[in-house]
Order: C-alpha cells, then sequence, then structure tokens
C-alpha cells in the first residue's frame, strides 16, 4: 500500500500544481468580468495569440526567451486594450447576449485568422523542462515554475487592487459605474487599463502554456471552456472564488485521472460542476 | 464663484431645467428648496457635467464649464455628494475616502485630509476599515460627505443630505453643514426639508417645475408667506 499511496500523493500534488495555472487563467476572465461586466469568450484565443507571439519571437526571429516573454505579454495586453476599444466598447450598453455573441464572433476570428497567418501545423519552442524527482514521485518542472509564476501574479494583482489607487478604482467601478466621473476617474481610462491587465495576464498563461504545450490554431479550444466554467463554477467575477475552485477543478482532473482513466478526470470535474450550479447556481462563493 | 445661466437642460427629450440662472459667491452656503421633482437633482447633475445643458452656460470661477467632461470637473474644485449617498458599498470606509482623493493633486495630501476629515466624523476613524454598504444612512451621509471633502473643494454640492435619515440624524447632518459654512466652504445644497435647510444657509433659491420661482437670504424666505404656506404648513 506504501506504493500507492506515493502516487496519490503524487497525482494530488500534480493537481495542486495545475490548479496554480488554471488559477491564473480564471484570475484574467473574473477581473475582466468583475470590472467591465462583459465576458471574453475569446480569452484563450488571446493566449493562443500569445503562444505564437512566443514562438516567432523566440524560434523564428531568434530573440532571447526572457524578451519573447516580455514581448508576448505587451502584444497580448495592448491586444486585450484593443479588444476592448474595438469590439467590446461599442455593445457596452448593449443585451449580455450580443456582448457575449459579439466576443464569440471574435474567438472564431482570431481562430480562423491564425489558420490563415500560421497554418494548421503544430509548433513547438522546444523546451522541455525535466520532470524533477521527489522521493519517489515525479512532479513536472514546467507546471511547479507555472504554479509558482501564477501564485506571484495572483498576489502581485492582489496587492495592487488593495493598495494602489487605479487598483482602487477598479474594485470601485464595478460597484458603481456611473458615479465615477465624480471622483475624477474616467471609467472609460479604467475599462482600458483593465482590458490591459486582463491581456497581461492572458499574455503569463501564454509564457507558462508554451513549456508545457504544442501551438495550434484550436490551442484556446483545450483551455477555454475550462477557465469558463472555473470562473462560473467560484462565482463570475468573484476572483477568491475562481481561485478556490480551480484547485478543486484540477484536483478532479488530476485525482480522479489517477484512480481511472485521465479522461475519467474530465469526466467526474464537469460532472461535479453540473451538480454544484443545481445545488448552488450563483457559484461556490457566489457572484462578485 | 459659480455662475449659471439661463440653463436648461433634462434627460432626451423630457426637458427638467428651464433657463436656470443662480449664482453661488466664494464662502457663502446657498440652498436649492423646492418639492420632489423640481429638477434639484438635475440641477446638481448638470453643474457636475454628468448630463449636459440643452441651453445656457454654467462657469466656475469665471471659466465655461461647457466644453469640460464629467471627470475633470472636480479638478476645476467641484466636488459632489450625490444623491442616496452613492458609496461603494463593497469598499471600506477608508477605499472610499481613498477614491474621493483620487486625483493626483489630491493624492498628495491624502494623510492629511484624511485626518482632517476624521476630525469631522471621529465615528469615521472607529469604522475605517468596515465596509461602507454596512454602515447606517446617517454613516454613510458623513462617509459620503468625507469622500467630496478628500479632493480639498473650493466648492461643495450637497444633493438631499438628509433624505432618509431619522430626525436626529438629520440635525446631526445639517449641523456639519453649518459648520463647514462656519469654516469657510463654499456649499450649494438642494433639500426638501425647508426648515433645516434654512437655518444653516445664507441664501436660497426656490426652484419649482425646473423654473426658479423666488429667492433671497435664508431669513427672507423663511419669512414669506408662499414658503411658509406651501413648505412650512404654517
Amino acid at each position: 500500500m506504501d506504493i500507492f499511496d506515493v502516487f496519490l500523493l503524487e497525482a494530488v500534488l500534480n493537481g495542486l500544481l495545475l490548479g496554480g495555472i488554471l488559477a491564473l487563467l480564471a484570475l484574467g476572465l473574473n477581473l475582466i468580468f468583475g470590472v467591465i461586466d462583459v465576458v471574453w469568450i475569446c480569452y484563450a484565443e488571446m493566449i493562443m495569440i500569445g503562444m505564437y507571439a512566443v514562438y516567432y519571437l523566440h524560434n523564428v526571429y531568434h530573440l532571447p526567451l526572457w524578451f519573447a516573454f516580455a514581448g508576448a505579454i505587451a502584444i497580448v495586453a495592448v491586444g486585450g486594450a484593443a479588444l476592448h476599444h474595438l469590439v467590446i466598447r461599442p455593445v457596452l450598453a448593449a443585451e449580455p447576449i450580443n456582448q457575449l455573441l459579439v466576443t464569440g464572433g471574435v474567438l472564431f476570428f482570431l481562430q480562423a485568422g491564425a489558420t490563415l497567418v500560421f497554418g494548421v501545423e503544430f509548433r513547438n519552442v522546444g523546451i522541455r523542462l525535466p520532470q524533477l524527482q521527489v522521493g519517489e514521485m515525479y512532479l513536472s518542472m514546467a507546471r511547479l515554475i507555472a504554479f509558482g509564476v501564477a501564485l506571484a501574479a495572483m498576489i502581485g494583482m492582489s496587492v495592487f487592487l488593495k493598495r494602489s489607487y487605479l487598483g482602487t478604482a477598479i474594485r470601485a467601478i464595478s460597484q458603481d459605474r456611473r458615479i465615477m466621473p465624480l471622483m475624477g476617474v474616467d471609467p472609460n481610462r479604467i475599462f482600458l487599463v483593465t482590458s490591459a491587465l486582463g491581456g497581461a495576464l492572458a499574455g503569463v498563461a501564454a509564457c507558462l502554456l508554451v513549456l508545457q504545450y504544442d501551438i495550434h490554431p484550436a490551442i484556446g479550444l483545450s483551455f477555454g471552456p475550462i477557465t469558463f466554467l472555473i470562473c462560473v463554477l467560484g462565482g463570475l467575477g468573484n476572483m477568491m472564488g475562481g481561485f478556490i475552485a480551480a484547485f478543486i477543478f484540477a484536483q478532479f482532473i488530476s485525482v480522479g485521472g489517477f484512480f481511472l482513466h485521465v479522461e475519467w478526470g474530465y469526466v467526474l470535474a464537469f460532472l461535479f460542476f453540473i451538480a454544484v450550479m443545481f445545488w448552488r447556481p450563483q457559484g461556490i462563493l457566489g457572484g462578485k | 464663484m459659480l455662475t449659471l445661466e439661463n440653463v436648461s437642460a433634462g434627460y432626451g427629450s423630457f426637458q427638467v431645467l428651464f433657463g436656470v440662472s443662480l449664482e453661488v459667491k466664494a464662502g457663502e452656503s446657498v440652498a436649492v428648496i423646492g418639492p420632489n421633482g423640481a429638477g434639484k437633482t438635475t440641477l446638481l447633475r448638470v453643474i457636475s457635467k454628468l448630463i449636459d445643458a440643452t441651453a445656457g452656460e454654467i462657469r466656475m470661477e469665471g471659466r465655461s464649464l461647457n466644453a469640460v467632461p464629467a471627470h475633470e470637473v472636480i479638478g476645476l474644485g467641484i466636488a459632489q455628494v450625490p444623491e442616496n449617498r452613492r458609496l461603494f458599498p463593497r469598499l471600506s470606509i477608508e477605499d472610499n475616502l481613498k477614491m474621493g482623493a483620487y486625483l493626483p493633486a489630491a493624492r498628495a495630501r491624502f494623510a492629511e485630509r484624511l485626518e482632517m476629515v476624521f476630525a469631522l466624523f471621529p465615528r469615521m476613524k472607529e469604522r475605517h476599515a468596515q465596509l461602507a454598504g454596512t454602515l447606517s444612512g446617517g454613516e454613510q451621509q458623513m462617509c459620503a460627505i468625507g469622500r467630496a471633502l478628500m479632493s480639498g473643494p473650493k466648492l461643495l454640492l450637497l444633493d438631499e443630505p438628509s433624505a432618509g435619515l431619522a430626525p436626529v440624524v438629520v440635525q446631526a447632518i445639517f449641523e456639519v453643514v453649518r459648520k463647514m459654512s462656519a469654516e469657510g466652504y463654499t456649499v450649494l445644497i438642494v433639500e426638501q426639508n425647508v426648515r433645516q435647510v434654512l437655518k444653516v444657509v445664507n441664501r436660497a433659491y426656490l426652484l419649482e417645475t425646473g423654473r426658479i420661482k423666488s429667492s433671497g437670504s435664508a431669513a427672507e424666505l423663511l419669512n414669506s408667506s408662499e414658503i411658509r404656506k406651501a413648505y412650512l404648513g404654517i
């Protein structure tokens, strides 16, 4: 039974590490929804753009990896601001369903555009980090790094939102948008900054994911739906809820996959999601 | 300090203000009184540029506000305590006050003005970490006034500060208004509580159905038979 326990522990730890990156993905989407009240259905496609950015800067233009990472984060941040300015802003006052469909349209636009421009072949930045051996357990080094960076990004974001004037305004605007001008705040500017910040988080996620996954135009589909479900599970717009839900989801995937088959992990996770939706439609911690 | 000349405004095709002219001089406190629906809140909204005037001109210290966007009005020294306080309910008192000091010039003096607001409302200091949404109505009003003061305004606009408050709390709020005008703040206050507000201001305008019906010193209005009959029930 000893060996069995070690493998179970390994699954739990790998689940914890997976939870970190899922939490980072959920953080960006929750930030956008919490502040602007619009769900970026195309969030994972922003990540896909970031992954291609890393690939092109590093493998095609042979720039150093750190530069490619910084560049990818900057590109997706600008992309987030552009998405808000060009697509979201005109439909801010529209029905939620229209906002959803518009960002859904951007999803297919980016996916098809990426297929056209980058082709359908799988790309790889060619960095494969070793497995880390701890006792008898093997942990993914890439996931460990992703976990650490995701945790740091979340702590950084939380400090920024709590301490800075801009962060306080970002929290305030989601509570009363129309009163903001009386504080001297231009709401549109806050929305642009928030969108850029959400984009930057997608960029950070892209840098972490290129270490683990191949890049292709439909890669967003691997993360998009699960990120959205995690946000809903935690309470859409509730950053702490998303954080907790990410780790719950990751455990289902990792431990469930350990006991049964990998695909069963996902089946269990989604069953759990559906059950929670019956029990608490507003999510574990409730909406924002 | 503030001049309105023949200002008209409304919402879409629904006109609320019809050629309103009024003036607030530096250092004085002025009330706009009138019944529900007279356009008092709209008047303050148009001064803060939350809605645009359809005609006429608003000037602050000689400068026209017509082309100024709403978020730049506070930078000219006009802070508003809006109707229903409109605090950020899930932010702490201190974060609400921080939002009042959002402008760069105000940030530099945050600590000093925070002390000033805490001295004016000791209750705010005791509860600085409490969420604004959990405060009583009177405390929320104090927090909202404090938030406006954090910007260091030249002119303070107050929209119905007594609305929805218990009589004893109303007393306290008007005492604060009196204290602020005694300390030299220039105040423009909009109120339905005519009897109380006329005790703490220098001058007042009577606004009815979007038009200024009469104006004068607080004492004159208190003694006018029109006001006594319609608003004081005497």
